[in-house]
């Protein structure tokens, strides 16, 4: 019976998953044509970019500073070993423009923007406010969705540009300023290593791919919240769990694709 | 106004509506009442379109409005008004932007125009002073009544009110039910009421349609229906808590359940 049970749930389980994929795929189908008024519109489009993208600029910017940091500390250990500490400057540069920057920052932004994106849409749902703009000839995914998830899809690889830069900065303050790494060489072998167009555009390239998923992943689970507070609660969970093995997933399969 | 012509509509296997027949009036008020859980909210989203029925249909305006998509649709909703029970207000507007919301998405009026508009329809609820006050500092009356406002910023054809008398005291109550008959009058609308609060819509409705059990189980004016020879409907309109409609859930014996031998 206990197996029986295990079975079914496990049916059950992958049967709604399947659903809701199903869904999230009609989500999109009915979200793309509904961003005209966006570009219409651009004044909401960058309101929403303000709540999403400004206000994780803080969290962006310190996490990057640190694993910067940790970056230079480690790698300036390690290369230490070898007598080639001058390469300290490449070892930041590429772990963060190729890796640790486009999925640190997707996961900080599902975190962050993305949980507080599903939160709101869901409460909107819960409380008929978007029912009551249905109602007032307002269709909500042009006026309330197609804005949040293109703002979102924005900020994202803004802030990884941003996490790049300041985690680049980290490394140089551990490296240079703290442990004495020669300033010129630093700086020099970074600029001769880093490929524009195959390490930073590549890096740049995953972040659109994490923001298109990692907002789709939020406005979905938002609007397909059950209406109420443990409804609610369950989609914000979802969100960021969701978009987090998303981004690590997807990750997987473009550096796969992008640097073999 | 509204015509609903053999309306079935099922959520999986529960029936909601089974055959529904029920025409609406132009110029007058009236009301579909019936116990909680009869379906009455999920009638206004199918009037609305936001639902979909598996059979039948609804004409608005000579219009079968599941017929309509897109911009057809939304063209028919700016003409029709709808009150939620929960108000539904932007939380993150304030009063005069609440209302201001359908105007400044579906028009282009100068700001002037706009404010005018806004001023004349917070006026007439009487909220004109409370332009300025968030959704968080509103009383649930008031609220209500900014709802109101909003339902009838672009001058709507029909409005349609969701349990407007629930949860207010008596002195909103009073106004609300003034509020309601004086659009209609005023302003010349088609009302739809949907409520089980007997007194209060019994007082303004021109028309009264009782719903039970996904049917129309009587129609008529307040007065032909108060004087009803059917038990069910007598016991729904003078709120007596048992008759046909049993006050237990059914339940084994008292007696045998409390002794411990019902299973």
């Amino acid at each position: 019976m206990s197996l029986l049970d295990g079975l079914q749930s496990l049916g059950h389980g992958t049967l709604s998953m399947l659903a809701r994929m199903g869904r999230a795929g009609l989500f999109l189908g009915r979200l793309m044509p509904s961003l005209d008024m966006s570009l219409r519109r651009p004044g909401l489009v960058v309101r929403e970019l303000y709540a999403s993208g400004v206000l994780s600029f803080v969290i962006v910017a310190v996490s990057g500073l640190f694993v910067g940091m940790v970056l230079g500390l480690q790698g300036y250990i390690t290369l230490s070993k070898f007598n080639a500490v001058n390469s300290l400057g490449v070892v930041v540069a590429l772990s963060l423009v190729r890796e640790l920057g486009p999925v640190l920052t997707a996961l900080l932004f599902a975190g962050r923007a993305g949980s507080a994106l599903t939160a709101e849409i869901g409460l909107m749902k819960s409380t008929e406010q978007l029912s009551a703009m249905e109602m007032m000839a307002v269709d909500p995914f042009r006026r309330i969705i197609g804005p949040r998830f293109l703002a979102a899809f924005i900020a994202v690889p803004l802030l990884t540009l941003i996490f790049d830069a300041v985690g680049v900065f980290g490394g140089y303050l551990v490296g240079v300023a703290m442990l004495g790494v020669d300033n010129g060489l630093f700086w020099s072998a970074m600029h001769g290593a880093v490929s524009f167009r195959a390490d930073v555009l590549s890096g740049l390239l995953k972040s659109v791919v994490f923001g298109f998923v990692g907002a789709w992943i939020a406005v979905f689970n938002g609007y397909d919240a059950v209406p109420n507070a443990s409804g609610v609660s369950r989609a914000t969970t979802r969100t960021v769990v969701n978009a987090s093995l998303a981004v690590l997933g997807l990750d997987f399969l473009l550096t796969a694709w992008l640097f073999s | 106004m509204v015509q609903i012509e053999g309306l079935t509509f099922r959520r999986g296997q529960k029936v909601i509506f089974d055959g529904l027949d029920i025409d609406i009036p132009r110029g007058k008020v009236t009301a579909i009442m019936g116990p909680s859980g009869t379906g009455k909210t999920t009638l206004l989203k199918l009037i609305g379109a936001q639902l979909r029925p598996q059979a039948g249909r609804i004409r608005v305006d000579g219009v079968d409005i599941h017929r309509l998509g897109g911009r057809a649709l939304y063209r028919m909703r700016r003409r029709m008004g709808m009150l939620f029970q929960s108000s539904a207000l932007l939380t993150d507007l304030d009063v005069f932007e609440n209302v201001a919301f359908p105007l400044r998405e579906n028009t282009r009026l100068p700001g002037g125009v706009l404010r005018t508009l806004i001023l004349m329809k917070l006026q007439a609820v009487g909220l004109r002073g409370a332009r300025r006050l968030t959704s968080s500092e509103l009383s649930g009356g008031m609220a209500r009544r900014v709802a109101l406002a909003r339902a009838i910023a672009l001058d709507p054809m029909m409005i349609m009110y969701d349990e407007p008398f629930t949860g207010l005291d008596p002195i909103t109550l009073g106004a609300i039910v003034a509020l309601i008959k004086r659009l209609n009058d005023g302003m010349g609308l088609t009302t739809v009421i949907v409520s089980h609060d007997v007194p209060e819509t019994l007082g303004i409705a021109d028309l009264v349609y009782v719903i039970s059990q996904g049917k129309v189980v009587a129609r008529g004016s307040p007065e032909t229906l108060q004087q009803t020879d059917s038990p069910w409907v007598r016991q729904f309109m003078r709120g007596e808590a048992d008759g046909p409609v049993p006050f237990h859930y059914p339940a084994p014996p008292y007696l045998e359940d409390l002794m411990g031998d019902a299973p």
